[in-house]
């Protein structure tokens, strides 16, 4: 009950920087130059000028800007995302198509640079300033620093042109329709070059957090304390330092799963997955206003429930911060 | 006999050698010869997706590579590029060019059982063609009414005179029928059969996953017998082009249409032997690169600096170093590529010639000021492709040499629209001009006077010539076909004289196909047509 209560307040809390968020991204793309019938009209190779205008009609363009703003937000308060100019349906149905491959991918490769992030890290801190922590962090820099797409091109040229073990692009097979297991086996061997893709990234500042953060801890007290009464060194390790290592991962994946909706354009593109980063690029791009606010909505609701999560993983890690301060 | 066309330069001659070349590694000539074989799935490259997939209601390549093998037109171009019947079997038109009869093929249904008659032609042409259909709108202005006397036949009536030659040569791209039954009621554009075509054609759509494939089935009760072959075609949505050549080479695609992949990809591609890269089959997309002039801009209203710009760039070195031989140099707004309208290269024309043009523009006054600097300029290059981009930095660079520094400033589609022609934002803007088989579909708008501001793709110069004004409206009604080419000819040296557009570069669009596709590039506008004879080889 105290948790719901709490949940209840933080998405109170938030409803203002929501609207504040839409109406300011509503404003901000009626400053890009030409609306959503120009791009229709780029799109078809030129269109008259009767035509255009009667697209414009069509696409509710005709009105003032603060009645459409008006418009939009009216529909919004009774849960209406408003209708998407380029698919042509309920905003709501599209973002619901493009969310589950989105969630898949960003679970998959914060899952994979958390867990990764955190042994690499556990590995170097212990072994500092020797061979594997310098191993550990320069392949760390390697990989924070190559481009994601190139990262992803490389990926598909070797395993899937040269070695042909993985598939080069997509969701799923569409040649043969699979069901139940087989199909949650093509999926997931869809998403394995691009789960790797995002997360290297993601794993290199994973491990440089744990690494720093264990390497603090390391010195405090109480692990003194703990080894003083005769502890080996791994309980010291996985028992004590670990647990209070972790508090400044779980505050930077609450941080990052806004992120990786907007950092999987790049990694959506290379992979053809038919994900939310590449919706909300071809809004931008079709000046399809209604879907892009409906996207920057679904993300924010995202962000916070991540850090609502995040909040609780904190009292649960350390009994200190409780739920109610 | 025009000599014009006998002329081949060194790129035709290289792209053509190499085609031959390719003929000897995989002979095509002698597999066209062997019993086709049935079935297969054929995967198609499908870079950007469109908001609905009727070719009766949108004119583009996106649309037609789709729909194209769904819906049919009325008629098509052959291998020579001449016009053949598809829906409609013969026409005639009246001498006075304001009637034209279709006679109709029999026994053709559409893919839900309900017979393919006049009425369908009838509902298209007025509802669609002559109302929502970009160039269609144009090119039907005049048209009155469609008449039906009997279930074979339309009669096709026109206000003012309709050459039949600029009808024949439009309507491949402009003349897809769709199903009256299906679109009889309620808005068109809402239509959900607009996401789902129905069609009479070799293909039966089967399903549209968003952002991701498109797929299309065999339609067993095709009106051609024995076609087609192919038993499925899958079109798969990849945005990214370095992708779309990495699931080429690992077999995942087997076509990638209309210059889909980068101009390294495409060159590289075509050095392996699994691949034909080459122009033919796009004939009929041929495209020019161009340079719009705003003329309300002082120092570009003087015909002498336009002049100089264009003296000052040297295109064939442009070519040669960034396009390869994707392209060649162009001679004005009707490319060589078009047999019926060519008017040769003995118009005035701008050679690579920096004293000239610094001479011109020491003449027209603006003789160079601090630090070298004659003016500058705002060039805006549309974003549809590498080329493009390349290009306005090679201007950019050409021009401060004689002392005109440039400012590029990049936008995306709509934004290039919207500033280059509503709000006439520009000093300069680069992009394409598509030439669509006959100047009086998309050519002749771009320099005719009164276009309709916010109109893409017209002259928003502010540029009025009433001489050019005349000839454009002669050759639009202007029924016998001789005259007609010898006033497109006038009208080219007429805009190569006063230069409101450069289009100094000529570039078809590159196919990218496997090996193992027969019967493929066989026609001008291969890519958006119905691919009833495509067949794959074992």
């Amino acid at each position: 009950m105290r948790i719901l209560s709490l949940a209840g307040r933080r998405l109170a809390a938030s409803i203002p920087t929501l609207f504040l968020i839409l109406i300011g991204v509503f404003l901000l793309l009626q400053m890009a130059p030409g609306d959503t019938v120009d791009a229709l009209m780029a799109q078809m190779g030129g269109g008259d000028a009767a035509t255009a205008r009667e697209l414009r009609k069509f696409y509710g363009l005709d009105l003032s800007i603060p009645a459409q703003l008006a418009n939009y937000l009216w529909h919004l308060v009774r849960l209406d995302l408003g209708f998407s100019s380029i698919y042509g349906k309920p905003v709501a149905s599209v973002i619901l198509e493009r969310l589950p491959p989105t969630i898949l991918l960003m679970t998959a490769s914060l899952s994979f640079a958390f867990f990764f992030g955190l042994v690499f890290g556990v590995i170097a801190a212990r072994g500092v300033n020797r061979w594997p922590d310098t191993l550990i962090s320069t392949l760390g820099l390697i990989f924070y620093a190559t481009p994601s797409f190139w990262f992803g091109l490389m990926a598909i040229v070797v395993f899937s042109v040269y070695l042909q073990w993985l598939p080069p692009g997509g969701f799923e097979d569409i040649g043969t329709v699979q069901t139940g297991i087989w199909r949650v086996l093509d999926i997931a061997s869809h998403l394995v070059l691009p789960t790797l893709t995002l997360g290297l990234i993601f794993l290199a500042i994973y491990l440089r957090i744990m690494r720093a953060s264990m390497l603090e801890v390391l010195n405090l007290d109480f692990v003194r304390t703990a080894r003083a009464k005769g502890l080996d060194e791994t309980h010291v390790v996985t028992r004590h330092v670990l647990r209070n290592a972790l508090l400044p991962m779980v505050t930077l994946i609450g941080l990052q799963a806004g992120t990786m909706l907007g950092g999987s354009v790049v990694v959506e593109s290379v992979f053809s997955l038919p994900g939310l980063g590449r919706l909300a690029y071809e809004s931008v791009v079709q000046r399809d206003l209604n879907t892009l606010l409906g996207i920057v909505f679904v993300s924010a609701l995202l962000v916070i429930v991540v850090n609502f999560v995040t909040d609780l993983l904190y009292a649960r890690l350390d009994p200190r911060i409780s739920a109610d301060s | 006999m025009d000599l014009t066309r006998l002329e081949i330069n060194r790129r035709t001659a290289l792209l053509t050698s190499a085609a031959i070349a390719a003929n000897v590694i995989n002979p095509m000539r002698a597999f066209a010869q062997q019993t086709p074989r049935k079935g297969g799935v054929f995967n198609v490259h499908y870079g950007a997706e469109q908001r609905q997939l009727n070719p009766s209601l949108q004119a583009s390549t996106g649309v037609y590579i789709i729909g194209g093998k769904i819906q049919e037109n009325l008629v098509d171009l052959d291998a020579d590029g001449k016009p053949v019947g598809v829906l409609a079997e013969s026409w005639e038109a009246t001498p006075d060019g304001k009637t034209v009869t279709f006679k109709l093929r029999k026994g053709v249904t559409w893919h839900d059982g309900k017979p393919f008659t006049s009425d369908d032609v009838a509902f298209t042409a007025m509802n669609m063609w002559k109302k929502i259909l970009n160039y269609g709108s144009t090119l039907q202005l005049f048209l009155t009414a469609v008449d039906t006397p009997d279930p074979q036949t339309a009669i096709f009536r026109y206000e003012r005179p309709m050459p039949l030659s600029l009808l024949l040569r439009a309507l491949p791209d402009l003349g897809y029928v769709s199903a009256k039954h299906l679109y009889e009621n309620g808005d068109i554009r809402q239509n959900p059969t607009n996401l789902a075509p129905v069609g009479t054609g070799p293909f039966k759509f089967v399903k549209y996953e968003r952002g991701q494939y498109i797929i299309a089935d065999r339609n067993p009760d095709y009106w051609r017998t024995n076609a087609p072959y192919l038993d499925r075609i899958v079109w798969k949505v990849i945005t990214d082009r370095a992708a779309a050549a990495a699931q080429m080479e690992a077999g995942e695609l087997h076509y990638s249409p209309f210059s889909g992949l980068t101009i390294s990809d495409m060159a590289r591609l075509g050095k392996d032997k699994r691949f034909v890269v080459s122009t033919k089959g796009n004939e009929g997309n041929a495209r020019t690169n161009t340079i719009e002039f705003n003329f309300r801009r002082k120092e570009l209203s003087d015909i002498r600096v336009c002049r100089a710009i264009a003296h000052a760039i040297n295109v064939p070195f442009f070519i040669d170093n960034f396009l390869g031989d994707f392209a060649k140099l162009g001679t004005g707004p009707i490319p060589s590529t078009s047999i019926d309208f060519y008017p040769g290269a003995n118009t005035p024309q701008y050679p690579y010639d920096k004293a000239k043009a610094i001479a011109l523009l020491d003449e027209a006054g603006y003789k160079p000021g601090a630090g070298g600097t004659r003016f500058s300029l705002r060039l805006l290059p549309a974003p549809w492709g590498e080329d493009i981009s390349l290009w306005s930095t090679f201007v950019q660079q050409s021009l401060q040499e004689i002392g005109i520094p440039v400012e590029i400033v990049r936008n995306d589609g709509g934004g290039f629209l919207k500033q280059v022609y509503d709000e006439h934002a520009f000093d300069l803007a680069t992009g394409w001009h598509q030439y669509r088989n006959d100047p009086a579909v998309s050519t002749t708008v771009w320099y005719r006077s009164g276009q309709p501001k916010g109109a893409p793709w017209t002259n928003q110069w502010g540029w009025e010539d009433k001489t050019v004004d005349k000839t454009i409206d002669d050759a639009a009604t202007e029924v016998d076909p001789v005259k007609r080419k010898a006033l497109y000819a006038e009208f080219v040296k007429e805009v190569n004289t006063e230069l409101p557009v450069w289009m100094p570069i000529e570039q078809i669009f590159v196919t990218v196909i496997t090996a193992k596709a027969r019967n493929h590039s066989n026609t001008p506008r291969w890519g958006s047509t119905s691919w009833y004879d495509l067949w794959l080889s074992a």
